[in-house]
């Protein structure tokens, strides 16, 4: 157990720039510059970064990876014919629930890449070593990568002018959710903001040099509490607050991740094909609250199917308004109510995402 | 750090205290507290005419990250609230001990319940430990 407190490459960069910081799963990071509400829209409106080099990154080798993975995650690798191609997915335990979600990355047949959270670093390690023996796949972790988050309508624009023009070329044509190597970086189309841009894998020591960069190309700095309010309103899971090792991908609104495809025996799948035949008894939705004060994680919700409770719950700087992921009863529909210190307030029961493309969703 | 006014009297919950001229007292929330919750997006305040007791919440602060009760350091009545709260909860932010008071009180017996509070001296001291 390590019970030292983390700190990335930029921690000295973020509090120079007069960041708040906070523990997160075990690293020191910025919680925000100044205003996280500013950051949000800016993220929303033009661009900013975040440091996300407490993620963790998992190379997988050797020639028997991809049919390693299709044991490993829930999702279907063989989704990813083209190198560089991304899928996201849950890593799921035999009971089914949740060991973490993560990005995979199709690099080449006896090589691909893991994109892993901070908090569930160690036990996601152990687990994936623990697989990998019977498959004869090398488990490396790189812990001497950083990652930086471009993210909003002008991130790529303001990134892709930093890269030599060979980088450049390649980076400006990458589709969504694919990647791309040069200048020393993995450069990825990806993104936990609901906003166009990069996240950019850098080695340790270009990382405060390609932050600064950045800086200068206008782009400015967002902390993890713009991160939260701008990936709930895409509506993006959370690990560990939205789904955790005892909730299945179906309870969890990513039945969509998960690939019951014939004849692939992945972890967890026997459990996954019951709950899919019976049907989940309980399901994710969105809440909005139209009045004045904050869902928030913890939060009773009760409904005409009885009780269920908010996993994320926060102001939307875009909306102006409190909105939520509850789990609930699996039917219930359009009205609910949540306990808020101790008042009972009315809220709408809504599909997500809540925003889109910086702009409030139908029904929201 | 914003330097705290000379005349200022604190709770250790991190509330302030003004006695004016008139004899009434504004009250608010301190520099370190609004730092402490961050951007605040609702302020509940109570309503003119409202009776409060000292120590007791009497309004709540709250912010992206957390609700806040506000305790009141004297009891008496409620004679105005910042109602310009309620569009612009962030002034708390940026003038919390100006523009972003909350209430007044026009105190039954302020001396009694001020002398239990800290200046700002030992304020300064209290969020200074609160830090380390």
């Amino acid at each position: 157990m390590n019970i030292m407190t983390q700190h990335t490459i930029l921690n000295a960069t973020h509090r120079a720039l007069g960041a708040k910081m906070v523990d997160f799963g075990g690293w020191d990071m910025p919680l925000n510059y100044g205003s996280q509400i500013e950051e949000h829209h800016l993220v929303r409106r033009d661009a900013g970064m975040f440091d996300v080099s407490h993620m963790t990154v998992v190379d997988l080798t050797g020639p028997r990876v991809r049919e390693f993975l299709r044991h490993l995650l829930a999702n279907n690798v063989d989704k990813l014919k083209v190198s560089g191609k991304a899928l996201y997915t849950c890593m799921l335990n035999e009971r089914g629930g949740v060991i973490d979600d993560l990005i995979v990355y199709f690099l080449s047949e006896d090589f691909f890449r893991l994109v892993v959270n901070a908090a569930t670093r160690e036990k996601d390690v152990a687990w994936i070593t623990k697989q990998a023996g019977k498959f004869d796949v090398a488990v490396t972790e790189r812990p001497e990568l950083s990652m930086i988050a471009v993210q909003g309508p002008n991130a790529r624009e303001k990134a892709l002018g930093l890269f030599t023009p060979a980088t450049r070329a390649k980076a400006e044509k990458l589709g969504k959710f694919s990647a791309t190597e040069g200048d020393g970086l993995f450069i990825a189309r990806t993104g936990y903001t609901g906003e166009d841009g990069f996240e950019i894998v850098v080695p340790e020591s270009q990382a405060v040099e390609l932050w600064n960069a950045l800086l200068a190309a206008g782009v400015k700095p967002a902390g993890l509490g713009a991160r939260d309010t701008l990936r709930l309103e895409a509506g993006m899971n959370l690990y560990g607050q939205d789904m955790d090792e005892d909730i299945t991908p179906f309870e969890a609104g990513l039945a969509w991740t998960v690939s019951l495809d014939a004849g692939r025996d992945f972890i967890g799948r026997a459990v996954l094909d019951q709950q899919k035949a019976d049907g989940a008894k309980r399901a994710m939705v969105g809440l909005v609250f139209d009045d004045k004060g904050v869902l928030r994680h913890g939060q009773r919700v009760v409904t005409a199917l009885g009780d269920g409770e908010i996993l994320s719950g926060s102001f939307s700087p875009t909306l102006g308004k409190s909105i939520a992921f509850a789990r609930v009863p699996t039917g219930t529909a359009e009205k609910a109510e949540v306990d808020i210190r101790g008042k009972l307030v009315a809220v709408r029961v809504v599909k997500y995402p809540f925003v889109r493309d910086g702009k409030p969703c139908e029904g929201v | 750090m914003n330097e705290i006014p000379g005349d200022l009297k604190f709770l250790k919950t991190h509330e302030w205290a003004r006695v004016e001229d008139s004899g009434r007292v504004t009250v608010g929330i301190s520099d370190h507290a609004q730092a402490q919750l961050g951007d605040l997006v609702y302020v509940e305040l109570p309503e003119v005419g409202d009776r409060v007791e000292a120590g007791t919440a009497s309004a709540v602060v709250e912010s992206v990250k957390a609700a806040s009760d506000v305790y009141s350091p004297v009891s008496g009545e409620v004679v105005a609230v910042n109602s310009a709260l309620a569009d612009k909860p962030e002034t708390i932010n940026e003038d919390a001990y100006g523009e972003g008071w909350v209430f007044v009180v026009k105190p039954d017996d302020a001396a009694a319940d001020l002398e239990e509070m800290l200046d700002p001296d030992a304020y300064a001291e209290l969020i200074e430990n609160d830090s380390h």
